[in-house]
């Protein structure tokens, strides 16, 4: 991990959405903050840079990470991927996503691809998950807009349309 | 599926969804729309009630990368009050002018190239403040001796109107039996994710202020803001951004920061960029109204409801911001909601406190009126020994008087409200629920079933807001009514169809289902309908309703959108008729071609007819006048001004609600386990039932919300307790439990689907459906939200659940210590060192500021007195604390006292400790410690569960250092003890594993 002084700009390299990038970044800049305004993914959002609602879940190295609690300087060398880069290799939907259009798991949307980054590290480490598996899972992310119950089908419909469950 | 069918009624996928999916959607934040962007933080108020004495911008202003400071002096110079219904001496500026009334209020804006050096430079400005004593509570607010918010109005009590309705008076006289319930309603943030955002530009050449903003309207607010910066309409261009990240009402309340914003841009010369944080908007975005109702029932001797008496007293927060004190009124013409009442008497009053304003959140005046009356049902129940269903069905409307006229002016134009309860029993299971309930009491257990019911107001006539006014002050006023829809509906030369709405959508669906009606009028698929719902008051189909609140889209959007493409199927008619050689009435359109039975040519592309209209305009067929761009309002005629006795129908359709819940309750922890939730709509035709569904399981979350967990919570002297997420909990995925939702359905007569709303629904009734239950569970009469376990396990016991944000207890025997503060721990540390040593370097200022996480400098002033600078960052936001230390009872080298004072941009803290040092007998130390700590200020506002947490993390982290000290190691400074601090957090916050 690289060593930073207050107020010193280095250049990050990384690979987002299996690309390699660079930017500079100071020190204190967070990793939201680098992929939205310097990159400009502005797929991943912010709700509340204090690490409760998930929305700027993103998934460094495959685990699940809060970008608002993650310092830009921390993903020198790794593999980051947003909710641009989760879509299928043809550029459609996954069936991830397939299924929270199809179960209106979402209303708004601006939760969304922090919950897709977590449910996508959740299925690969859980393949047939149980609904009280899938809500605890959940209890990382704030909807304020649908309930949950849509995004809890979703997953749990990807699951066993994986041949997991 | 038959061509002919319809696809209004169908549960399609949403057009919305897969930008959303995949990212591309573009949300406020994620808008550059112009070049030469610069950025705004806004320096907010640490205390709710102050003298600001003085304003020092000069080090800001001269940090490198900050452009300009707006201060209130500009605000003042550049802008007007924004004006309000019932006073000019009531002034509200969209910053802190020479007083701040409430935590949070922005009190100076910094503009800067980027938002990081904004926020460093809010760190310099300097304001001088003389606090004075807050008024938090309503009541409170009436007192005499309470501080006056507003001087030049002279009272806090803003807004006073009595009514009466029937002749109540002699329906109390002759009752049976009289019950009455007094509630202390709290206030709720709806907290979308998406916070406020705004990017504001002006154009000095024309002076017009053009701001693009995730406001949603009412558009009624756009010449108010436009008053305030006193420019006419086109001076001020409001430009929504295509996506939404959820309002609930909530962004309604951005208005005052579009003036603001405006200002800056124009001090800056720049467009300047704001985007809200989340501590700012919970501190200081909007917040429903709080409210104390008193209800009287008075009932004749069968248990029928002969008359109501309410008075109802309104915390409308610091300033009486517009379109408050309306949320007193959106339920006046329904104040006797489903039942047959016909004698009502009101006593209205709203008052000020430092608080921050109240503003349109789900529900808007539904949840404060229903929760008092539905509560005063259940006691008149009890009071009869009555079931608290039958009493209800012994009261609401029948279904053959429909249409009925309450006696407040509403028309409730159908409805089955019995078919609904009886729906509601039948579904939860009503028999067993009670034969359960019989033997959880047996044993011992707390089990309650709860109901409740509700008339939900969809499209607002918003006459209803000169209520606030007497008939007299009315005819001399603007008259105000109506609650029209718009809808343009294009076909452009390649024949494609784009229509425009004014709902301004925040993630319901809208699109998508504005293009299931369009496409069933002009006969295309929904797929061939771009629907445009981002509004540009320089275009598009707006008006002074548009906006999205009350219901207002399933109602009237969608009817206007129906008109206008009907007036679009009249041209395609005409067009097609001429070639088919038929009348235009003959003619279908369906899976976009246009025929006729026994036409004399081959059925036609519905694109080609739309297309020649443009190409071929020297050729039009008789009666059309052009190409297909049809605006169409609708506008119900029924909605008028209230009558001189006040009545009026607030709203063109009023659906019906019923909820059921039977829960039980634990009495070890007070926690609430849900075991059924029945929730019964009557919303009429439903447009896409799936929308629909996602309406109720939201409504239902929001209700649920405000009924287990969320409040916006302020300490005795107006600090916010409730400002972060881990302190103002929205529910999360385990802790909702599921809802069964049925739908009866008597259609509206009075919109084109027949369809009525629901927006609102479960967030205005769940709260009190929980209260109902949980009353019935244990007995206890007097429930006010929300019922978190805490609260709930000290009102079983009888204890006051709210003794935390009253004045400082005294300490707990037994303690050592003399202050009780909020944030109180202990704990024991060892430490591989001798006793003396770890005394001597506790007590050596040059080793504690290696120790110190944070110290930047540790000075002795005397012999037991020191003052350390330390820079604590929570949750991202730092500051420089000037800490006081002094030490008592220093007892060599087995113990001490110790006490701190610090003060800093963040606020006040003080604490207490004693620390204690033993010999573990192999050489080392055994060092404990007790603390209790108060903190005041905008630090506060972290609440006890985050600072809670950053104190353990602290301590952890000076004790590793020590211990790394003592080793003879030094201590790591920068980023990387930053960085394990910020993981720590992170940890901590995610909870134990």
């Amino acid at each position: 991990m690289l060593e930073i002084e207050a107020g010193e700009k280095t250049t990050i390299r990384f690979t987002l959405n299996g690309k390699p990038v660079q930017a500079q970044a100071e020190s204190r800049m967070q990793l939201a903050d680098l992929l939205r305004h310097v990159l400009k993914k502005y797929g991943t959002h912010v709700g509340c840079e204090h690490g409760i609602c998930g929305a700027c879940t993103v998934l460094v190295d495959g685990r699940a990470v809060r970008s608002c609690l993650m310092f830009a300087a921390q993903v020198e060398g790794a593999s980051v991927v947003t909710v641009e880069g989760l879509s299928n290799a043809t550029g459609g939907l996954s069936e991830l996503q397939a299924a929270f259009r199809r179960h209106h798991a979402l209303q708004c949307g601006f939760c969304t691809p922090g919950i897709l980054a977590s449910a996508t590290q959740f299925l690969q480490d859980n393949n047939a998950p149980s609904e009280h598996e899938v809500r605890d899972m959940l209890s990382g992310h704030i909807c304020r807009c649908t309930g949950y119950t849509g995004i809890v089908e979703a997953i749990l419909m990807t699951a066993q349309k994986r041949g997991g469950a | 599926m038959s061509t002919s069918e319809k696809w209004v009624g169908r549960s399609i996928e949403r057009f919305e969804d897969e930008a959303l999916l995949t990212g591309q959607a573009r949300f406020m934040d994620d808008l550059e729309p112009v070049a030469g962007l610069c950025y705004a933080a806004i320096l907010r108020s640490p205390h709710s009630c102050a003298e600001i004495l003085s304003i020092d911008v000069e080090a800001a202003r001269k940090l490198p990368g900050v452009i300009e400071v707006l201060t209130p002096d500009d605000v003042v110079a550049m802008s007007k009050p924004i004006g309000n219904l019932i006073s000019r001496k009531l002034q509200y500026y969209p910053c802190a002018v020479k007083r701040a009334r409430y935590f949070g209020e922005p009190v100076a804006v910094v503009i800067a190239e980027d938002r990081y050096i904004a926020e460093d430079a809010l760190d310099l400005v300097v304001v001088k403040y003389e606090p004075k004593a807050a008024v938090v509570d309503p009541e409170d607010a009436l007192s005499s001796s309470a501080t006056v918010l507003h001087e030049e109005f002279g009272s806090n009590v803003v807004h006073e109107r009595t009514f009466q309705y029937g002749d109540p008076e002699a329906q109390f006289a002759k009752a049976a039996k009289v019950v009455a319930c007094k509630v202390n309603y709290p206030r709720v943030n709806s907290t979308p994710i998406e916070t406020y955002g705004v990017i504001a530009d002006f154009d000095a050449s024309n002076g017009r202020y053009t701001v693009w903003s995730n406001f949603q309207g009412p558009f009624a607010l756009h010449p108010i803001a436009c008053d305030a910066l006193r420019v006419k309409g086109h001076q001020l261009r409001l430009i929504s951004p295509p996506s939404s990240g959820g309002s609930f009402g909530i962004k309604q309340g951005v208005y005052p920061y579009i003036v603001l914003l405006a200002l800056a841009a124009r001090k800056a010369g720049r467009p300047v960029k704001w985007i809200e944080d989340r501590l700012e908007h919970l501190a200081a975005s909007s917040a429903s109204t709080g409210r104390v109702t008193t209800v009287e029932g008075a009932f004749d001797a069968e248990g029928h409801l002969l008359a109501l008496r309410l008075s109802q007293l309104e915390n409308v927060g610091a300033y009486l911001r517009p379109p408050d004190p309306a949320a007193l009124y959106r339920m006046h013409s329904t104040l006797s909601g489903p039942y047959r009442i016909r004698h009502i008497s009101v006593d209205n009053k709203a008052v000020v406190t430092n608080q921050v304003p109240s503003g349109l959140n789900r529900g808007f005046g539904g949840p404060q009126f229903y929760y008092p009356l539905e509560r005063m049902m259940d006691l008149a129940a009890a009071k009869f020994g009555m079931d608290a269903a039958e009493l209800r069905l012994r009261n609401v409307v029948r279904s053959d008087e429909f249409p009925y006229d309450t006696v407040t002016g509403s028309r409730l134009e159908s409805g089955d409200y019995r078919k609904c309860i009886e729906a509601a029993l039948e579904r939860a299971g009503y028999p067993q629920l009670l034969a359960r309930r019989e033997q959880a009491r047996r044993d011992g257990k707390h089990f309650g079933i709860g109901i409740a019911l509700a008339v939900e107001t969809s499209a607002s006539n918003m006459a209803y807001v000169n209520l606030a006014l007497t008939h007299a002050q009315r005819l001399k006023s603007l008259p105000k009514s109506g609650a029209a829809g718009r809808a343009r509906v294009i076909m452009d030369p390649l024949g494609s169809v784009i229509v425009h709405i004014d709902s301004v959508p925040n993630g319901q669906g809208h699109r998508t289902v504005m293009a299931q009606v369009v496409a069933d009028e002009i006969g295309v698929l929904p797929e061939d309908v771009e629907v445009v719902s981002d509004l540009d008051t320089f275009g598009g189909a707006w008006s002074i309703t548009s906006g999205n609140y009350s219901n207002r889209f399933s109602t009237v959007v969608t009817s206007a959108a129906k008109l206008a493409g009907q007036q679009a199927a009249r041209k395609l008619r005409a067009a097609a008729a001429k070639e088919l050689g038929v009348d235009p009435d003959q003619v279908q359109l369906v899976n976009g071609m246009a025929s006729a039975p026994g036409g004399k040519n081959e059925p036609i592309q519905i694109r080609r007819l739309a297309m020649q209209l443009h190409w071929d305009a020297g050729n039009l067929p008789d009666g059309v006048d052009g190409s297909i761009s049809e605006l169409a309002e609708f506008s119900p005629s029924s909605l008028t001004v209230p009558d001189e006795h006040d009545r009026m129908r607030s709203s063109l359709a009023y659906s019906f609600q019923c909820d059921l819940v039977a829960l039980e309750i634990n009495s070890a922890t007070g926690r609430v386990h849900i075991e059924k939730y029945v929730t019964v709509h009557d919303a009429g035709n439903l447009l896409n039932p799936a929308v629909v569904e996602g309406q109720v399981r939201g409504g239902f979350a929001h209700g649920f919300g405000a009924g287990m967990l969320e409040r916006v919570t302020y300490a005795a002297d107006g600090t916010l307790l409730s400002g972060t997420f881990q302190d103002y909990m929205c529910p999360t995925a385990p802790e909702l439990p599921d809802v069964d939702i049925v739908h009866v359905i008597t259609p509206s007569p009075n919109t084109l689907h027949g369809a009525k709303g629901l927006g609102d629904g479960c967030s205005m009734l769940t709260p009190v459906t929980l209260a109902n239950a949980i009353a019935d569970a244990t007995g206890i009469k007097d429930l006010t939200p929300p019922f978190l376990p805490g609260r709930l396990w000290h009102l079983m016991r009888g204890e006051d659940p709210d003794a935390f944000t009253r004045k400082r207890q005294p300490p707990e025997t037994g303690s050592a210590l003399t202050l009780k503060g909020a944030l109180r721990g202990d704990g024991t540390v060892a430490i591989d060192a001798p006793r003396q040593q770890v005394w001597d370097t506790l007590l050596d200022p040059a080793k504690l500021k290696s120790i110190i996480p944070g110290c930047e400098s540790i000075d002795a002033t005397g012999p037991e007195t020191f003052i350390a600078r330390v820079r604590v960052n929570i949750a991202g936001i730092g500051g420089l604390y000037d800490t006081k230390i002094r030490i008592f009872d220093r007892k060599e080298p087995q113990s001490l006292r110790l006490s701190g004072r610090g003060e800093s941009k963040l606020g006040l803290g003080e604490g207490e400790a004693f620390v204690t040092l033993k010999e573990d007998g192999g050489g080392g130390t055994v060092l404990s410690y007790e603390y209790s700590a108060d903190v005041g200020g905008r630090v506060a506002a972290f609440g006890q569960r985050m600072l809670d947490g950053v104190v353990r993390i602290l301590l952890a982290s000076f004790f590793d250092r020590l211990r790394a000290y003592l080793r003879g190691e030094t201590p790591s400074s920068g980023l990387m003890a930053t960085v394990r601090g910020w993981f720590a957090m992170l940890q901590m916050l995610r909870g134990p594993k």
